[in-house]
């Protein structure tokens, strides 16, 4: 199997070595981002074979193969259409803004060779239109590229709604088409009908700059990095009471004792971990000394690695009102189409609310659990799903916590300001 | 084997399919519908296509599911 795989001898970047995405200092420019990663392969014909060989899953939350969703565009008659997702809705997430603003030239590399090996016409990158330097990084980027016409594709940058759930495939495909920025109920799926009606790749700007690297050093080279079932590395956000916070570059499978030490933080100065951003998982104390973040480790857990998110809560915090909080912050974010998750979030979130105030008469305690189970998948996109898995995962692991609620009442942490960032969000346009 | 799914964005939670085929379809606890995700026995057919032609809004769908696919 490995016997096709381009040797990686004489790589840019060695193998087994970090970091990947993530050079010492910004690569904005074409000469600085070919010195340090060498030029552009020119063949991309057997690009979609080489990507599944190298195991890539997608580093947007879902975990998707990479070469099988560009298998399946790259099957659809007619040309299609690569959208770099770069829009980050994940309120504690900041690595795809960081991987855009170091090293922007790795991701377009990455957009133009899937483009070229699933036939697209043109690649759009889409960002988030709240953080305008990320754009201007972007634009000046593409200028460069389209300057000394760099590319086969034409490629253009979009400055998508900044709403968490407006980077969800179909949303972010309805709104490139001239609509609400709104998740459909699909199929077509985008895949199928995308962009212009046209078979359309969604793909995280990271899982793109990753691309981009097996493109240039191979699968192997790509394995020499993480673990058989999670190969490669990823952009993790460390986030919350982490002693050192901020975007690194991690080998996948690394267990959580290495990342706390990475990020000098003593496993005994947290209560949990919330792992996978708001639709995530909590990791209780017990569990931080030996998981591991990998799939199957993560697994046992209920948890996934997701966008890489982590968000270690202080000691002094209260992990049940925080937790409310950011249900009540999920809930406001339908977008107002499906009624199981307009008024079943906003139900769960109350019941949440009425947890952290004590839920005296045991209304809260009693409706949760079903409610939770009614509105998982009966949405148009997984904002339902999502937050009905944080509140389970919420209710587990602060059991303690909300029977001591129970007892006495809000506690005095009750009434800080959240800790998790819950940002205000603009229209669907 | 056909299934019953809704469209969760076009339903309204009008609730008239859950009249029409209780067999199959429930409301949640505030009115919109819950369907049986197993494939419709044939003897209910009638009552699925019954249900699906009275929602005001078109939000039921029937799919058509062969073997293998």
């Amino acid at each position: 199997m490995s016997t096709t795989t381009p040797a990686f001898e004489g790589a840019a970047i060695e193998p087994g070595v970090l970091p990947r995405l993530l050079p010492a200092r910004p690569l904005r420019t074409i000469a600085g981002h070919v010195e340090h990663y060498g030029p552009v392969p020119q063949r991309t014909d057997a690009l979609i074979l080489e990507i599944e060989r190298s195991g890539l899953k997608g580093h947007g939350g879902a975990g998707f193969p990479t070469g099988v969703k560009m298998q399946a565009v790259a099957q659809r008659r007619g040309s299609s259409v690569v959208v770099a997702n770069g829009t980050e809705g994940e309120p504690a997430s900041a690595k795809d803004k960081t991987l855009l603003s170091i090293a922007p030239h790795l991701v377009l590399d990455g957009a133009v060779l899937a483009g070229t090996a699933v036939g697209a016409r043109e690649v759009v990158v889409c960002v988030d239109r709240a953080f305008p330097q990320i754009a201007e990084i972007v634009a000046a980027a593409i200028d460069e590229r389209a300057a000394r016409a760099v590319d086969p594709l034409p490629i253009r940058m979009e400055q998508a709604p900044h709403r968490y759930i407006a980077g969800e495939e179909s949303a972010l495909v309805a709104w490139l088409n001239g609509g609400d920025a709104k998740p459909g109920f699909v199929p077509p799926r985008p895949f199928e009908k995308g962009v212009g009606g046209r078979p359309t790749l969604v793909q995280n700007v990271e899982t793109l700059a990753h691309v981009a690297l097996i493109a240039r050093f191979g699968a192997a080279w790509f394995r020499s990095l993480g673990t058989k079932a999670d190969p490669g590395s990823a952009l993790v956000t460390c986030t919350g009471g982490f002693a050192r916070t901020g975007v690194s570059e991690i080998p996948l499978g690394i267990s959580m004792p290495a990342l706390f030490r990475a990020t000098g933080t003593e496993i005994s100065q947290v209560q949990a971990v919330l792992i996978g951003g708001y639709f995530g998982t909590w990791l209780p104390p017990d569990a931080l000394d030996s998981v591991r973040l990998g799939s199957a480790s993560l697994r046992t857990q209920d948890a996934s690695f997701g966008c890489g998110v982590l968000f270690a809560l202080p000691k002094d915090r209260c992990g049940l009102a925080e937790s409310a909080h950011v249900t009540r912050w999920l809930a406001d974010q339908n977008a107002g189409q499906c009624g199981p998750c307009v008024n079943g979030l906003d139900a769960i979130a109350r019941a949440m609310a009425a947890l952290v105030k004590g839920d005296r008469k045991g209304d809260a305690a009693r409706h949760l659990d079903r409610w939770i189970d009614m509105v998982k998948g009966r949405g148009a996109c997984k904002l339902p799903d999502g937050t009905a898995r944080f509140v389970e995962s919420s209710v587990r692991v602060f059991a303690d916590e909300i029977r001591r609620h129970k007892r006495n009442g809000p506690c005095s942490a009750c009434s800080a300001a959240p800790l998790f960032p819950l940002p205000r969000v603009g229209g669907w346009r | 084997m056909t299934r019953m799914v809704v469209n969760p964005i076009t339903c309204a939670g009008h609730g008239i399919c859950a009249e029409l085929f209780p067999e199959w379809i429930q409301l949640d606890d505030w009115g919109y519908p819950i369907i049986d995700p197993r494939p419709i026995p044939k003897e209910f057919a009638a009552h699925a296509k019954r249900a699906m032609a009275a929602c005001p809004t078109l939000a039921l769908i029937l799919r058509d599911e062969r073997a293998g696919g």
